[in-house]
């Protein structure tokens, strides 16, 4: 897989000089958006390897689910979002604040429970929010957060603003009923909540045919007149478009919409997780065919926008990023003791 | 740049683990998601992965190495075309990892360490005379149970996710897939409402349901099933109807896993007749009570508690061992003052006892073993001679069992009090996530010490 770098001519003009569009099979995209979904998914591939180094050392306790794998899904979808939308999603979200544009210092500081974490420590890996992004969790409990999306795409048809909920979810979370409660609601008031299936074949050991007696999971809102969608979750411009028209859909009074994105998390279910239910050779070959930052890369590559060099330039500035917010975290203090007993009410 | 490998931490309980194997060789080429090594921890194998891209440097801890610490260095990877002469000089060695810089003001914190295991020898009074006495943990002593009702009856069957291929998530049905098979080991969606309410079905049709919760926070899902199916259909039918099923799984407080998976449920699901409620300590319990509670023609709760997983107890070597519902066991002799305690909380306890005894208390500590029917003969027979209580609890006090014993003493033995009941549990908030804060919400044995001092009118010096 390593390329030999070819010297390229770098170009450095400014997004107007630049909408030259690359042509592939699938979707268009201009050069702009080809660097910006590769440094985002870079970030967070980066982000997620120094987690689990920080884990392995002790600084991070408990559960921690890395999403390496899965980046285009969430970085396709938020391209496609603006101001005022509401996001959530499982466990598995650490990815989903850093495409919310969350501060990674804030991120890693609540994974390692120091007070400047988002939640002020008080949340962990699991249980993070920020209402300044739109970002409403973070969910421990599997499902939970399907209806709980749908409640604030509720709310955004009940203020009448054509913002959109967007609630993402795991392949063995769409078997919990509370899903299928969500999704008649949904229908029955046309919420514009956007249900992302984010279909990693896996839930920790199980895998979907072992669970699911439908395995086409875009099918599952049909008995709810939802109509699914089935995406190649590891192509971010294949997602970004599938987001495009549901989002559009649901901001028009539209929703709700289904997408169920086919992607792949390379690492075990959590840290602890020995993975031995799937072959090594399975997740080698995802990594090696349809790794979603390879394919954005390549695309990089062939259309010479940058050289290997340049992105080996991109690439240490990242981990620099990531070296940075793992020091603030290491070096801030753990919370005071007296926020124990802080935030369990609202004080009036 | 060179990249140092450090033995990680592979789960939340993992201090130490052995080298089961390098599959990477000195010198041979590795790239991200390469398994270096295979480690073994205190639960599985688990392969180590590298992120780097080079060339294995240098392997600094032999194959089949056992007991390293988490934090040791055991590996150097070198980037491509780096001089190997780097590696001159490095050996193994524990790399330690900065704590957190200081809070400006001393943060009180007791060093409770709650996953060391333990060891304690069974209570010799209660064996008949010659019985030998296996060592086993708390996760075997569980399977055990399981496996030997199931070879007894064979409408036994146990459910739930990730039982049987997996092996279980806390590796407690390990083997029963291979020894029972797939119709009576049985992996479900994640759909805790669902199979909770087939297994009460399954119940009612006279089959004995084990069902395991991955833990009991993801039993809420389903309490409906067990509230108003399970535990009152017996009594709504006039009694033709009869749920003979087991709901079990972890309970409580495990390691920094936060508000939403750390909770003890032993209140809730005490205050709905119809239903039995167990919470052991011990293996021989462990093992004693599931093997009752699969028998018992009534639906029954049974809460385990991860962090003891992995503590090791005398089990004693009996066929067709079991232990009374209903009855709580007196773990530790004493006169001055009455510990109550169940699960987790009978080792604070206990750990409590050990501390009050050097300072001239002697402390008699009961595991109550059964939430639901109390045994309160067995806590009023102590407070007859002690005239004191503390209820011990890893839970929230408000509404709390440490509450009802409270309440049952002012109703039956108000004369023999000579001191408040005095609850110690956790505070009463969600859990933190932070490890200072935890530490601070969770109950400890130190602040048992305190309130056993004060219900005995003696003061710190
Ligand atoms: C109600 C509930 N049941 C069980 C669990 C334990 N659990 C955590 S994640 C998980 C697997 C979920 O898989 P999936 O929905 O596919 O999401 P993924 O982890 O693949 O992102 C399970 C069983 C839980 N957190 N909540
Ligand atoms: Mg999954």
């Amino acid at each position: 897989m390593t390329k030999k770098s070819v010297p390229r001519k770098t170009k450095s003009g400014k997004p107007a000089a630049r909408r030259k569009a690359v042509k592939k099979n699938t979707p268009t995209a201009t050069n702009d958006e080809l660097m910006e979904y590769y440094k985002g998914m870079l970030l967070m591939r980066r982000f997620e390897e120094k987690a689990g180094q920080m884990y392995g050392m002790g600084l991070i306790g408990g559960f921690c689910h890395l999403y390496i794998g899965q980046e285009a899904v969430v970085t396709g979808i938020q391209a496609t979002l603006k101001d005022g939308d509401s996001v959530l999603t499982s466990y598995r979200d650490h990815a989903h604040m850093l495409a919310c544009k969350i501060d990674p210092k804030l991120i890693l500081a609540e994974l390692t429970g120091r007070a400047t974490g988002i939640s002020k420590g008080k949340g962990g890996s699991m249980h993070m929010f920020s209402v300044e992004h739109g970002f409403y969790g973070g969910h421990g409990i599997v499902g939970a957060q399907v209806p709980i999306g749908a409640g604030l795409a509720f709310a955004h048809k009940y203020r009448k603003n054509d913002n959109v909920s967007v609630t993402y979810f795991g392949d063995g979370a769409v078997n919990q009923g509370q899903v299928y409660e969500s999704f008649n609601m949904a229908k029955l008031w046309n919420l514009p909540v956007i249900f992302v299936i984010e279909n990693n074949q896996y839930a920790m050991g199980t895998s979907i045919a072992r669970s699911s007696s439908e395995v086409e999971l875009f099918r599952r809102g049909e008995s709810f007149k939802i109509k699914g969608e089935s995406v190649d979750g590891m192509d971010v411009f294949a997602v970004r478009e599938a987001a495009e028209r549901a989002v559009a859909k649901c901001r028009a009074g539209d929703g709700p919409a289904l997408l169920e994105m086919k992607t792949y998390r390379y690492r075990g279910h959590s840290m602890s997780d020995p993975a031995k239910y799937r072959s090594k050779e399975e997740v080698s070959k995802m990594r090696a065919e349809f790794d979603p930052i390879d394919q954005v890369k390549k695309r990089i590559l062939d259309a010479n926008i940058l050289s290997e060099d340049d992105l080996k330039v991109i690439d240490k500035d990242i981990k620099a990023l990531v070296s940075e917010a793992a020091d603030f975290a290491q070096n801030s203090a753990e919370p005071h003791p007296s926020e124990l007993y802080t935030d369990v009410l609202v004080a009036e | 740049m060179s990249v140092e490998i450090l033995l990680p931490a592979m789960s939340p309980t993992m201090t130490e683990g052995n080298i089961a194997k390098w599959t990477k060789r000195e010198g041979e080429k590795v790239s991200p998601g390469d398994v270096i090594a295979e480690i073994e921890t205190d639960k599985a194998i688990m392969e180590l992965e590298t992120d780097e891209d080079g060339v294995m440097g240098k392997i600094l801890v032999d194959e089949g190495a056992e007991g390293i610490a988490v934090g040791t260095l055991i590996a150097v990877i070198l980037e491509d075309g780096e001089n190997a002469s780097v590696l001159d000089g490095i050996t193994a060695s524990v790399v330690s990892v900065p704590s957190a810089p200081p809070l400006s003001i001393s943060a009180e914190q007791s060093d409770t360490n709650v996953t060391a295991p333990v060891t304690v020898s069974a209570p010799e009074a209660d064996f008949p005379e010659g019985t030998g006495f296996s060592n086993m943990t708390v996760r075997e002593a569980l399977r055990d149970a399981m496996a030997e009702e199931m070879r007894l009856d064979d409408s036994v069957f146990v459910m739930g996710e990730e039982v049987a291929e997996y092996q279980g998530a806390y590796k407690v049905t390990q083997g029963l897939l291979q020894e029972f098979g797939e119709e009576r080991v049985i992996d479900t969606p994640i759909t805790e409402h669902g199979f909770a309410g087939l297994g009460v079905g399954a119940a009612m049709a006279n089959l004995r349901p084990v069902v395991e919760f991955m833990t009991f926070n993801f039993a809420m899902q389903a309490i409906d099933q067990i509230v108003n199916s399970a535990a009152k259909t017996n009594y709504m039918s006039g009694g033709q109807i009869r749920c003979p099923i087991v709901f079990r799984g972890p309970n409580g407080a495990a390691a920094r896993v936060g508000a939403q998976h750390s909770q003890n449920y032993a209140s809730w699901y005490a205050h709905i007749p119809g239903l039995i409620v167990i919470a052991p300590y011990s293996a021989a319990d462990c093992k004693g009570l599931l093997k009752a509670a699969i028998k018992n023609p009534n639906p029954v709760i049974f809460l385990e508690n991860e962090i003891t997983y992995g503590y090791s107890f005398d089990v004693p070597d009996l066929d067709d061992y079991t232990v009374p519902i209903g009855k709580a066991s007196i773990v530790r002799k004493g006169s001055d003052v009455t510990l109550v305690a169940y699960s987790i909380g009978v080792k604070f306890a206990l750990d409590a006892a050990e501390k009050l005894a050097s300072d001239g208390i002697d402390a008699e500590v009961i595991d109550l073993r059964t939430i639901r029917p109390l045994d309160m003969e067995t806590i009023i027979e102590s407070v007859k001679k002690t005239n004191r209580v503390v209820c011990v609890e890893e839970g929230w006090a408000t509404c709390s069992v440490s509450s009802e014993i409270s309440a049952r003493l002012m109703e039956g033995a108000f004369d023999y009090l000579d001191a408040p009941v005095t609850r110690v549990t956790n505070e009463d908030v969600p859990m933190p996530y932070a490890a200072n804060l935890e530490k601070l919400a969770v109950v400890n044995d130190e602040r048992i010490v305190a309130a056993a001092k004060t219900v005995c009118y003696k003061e710190d010096k």
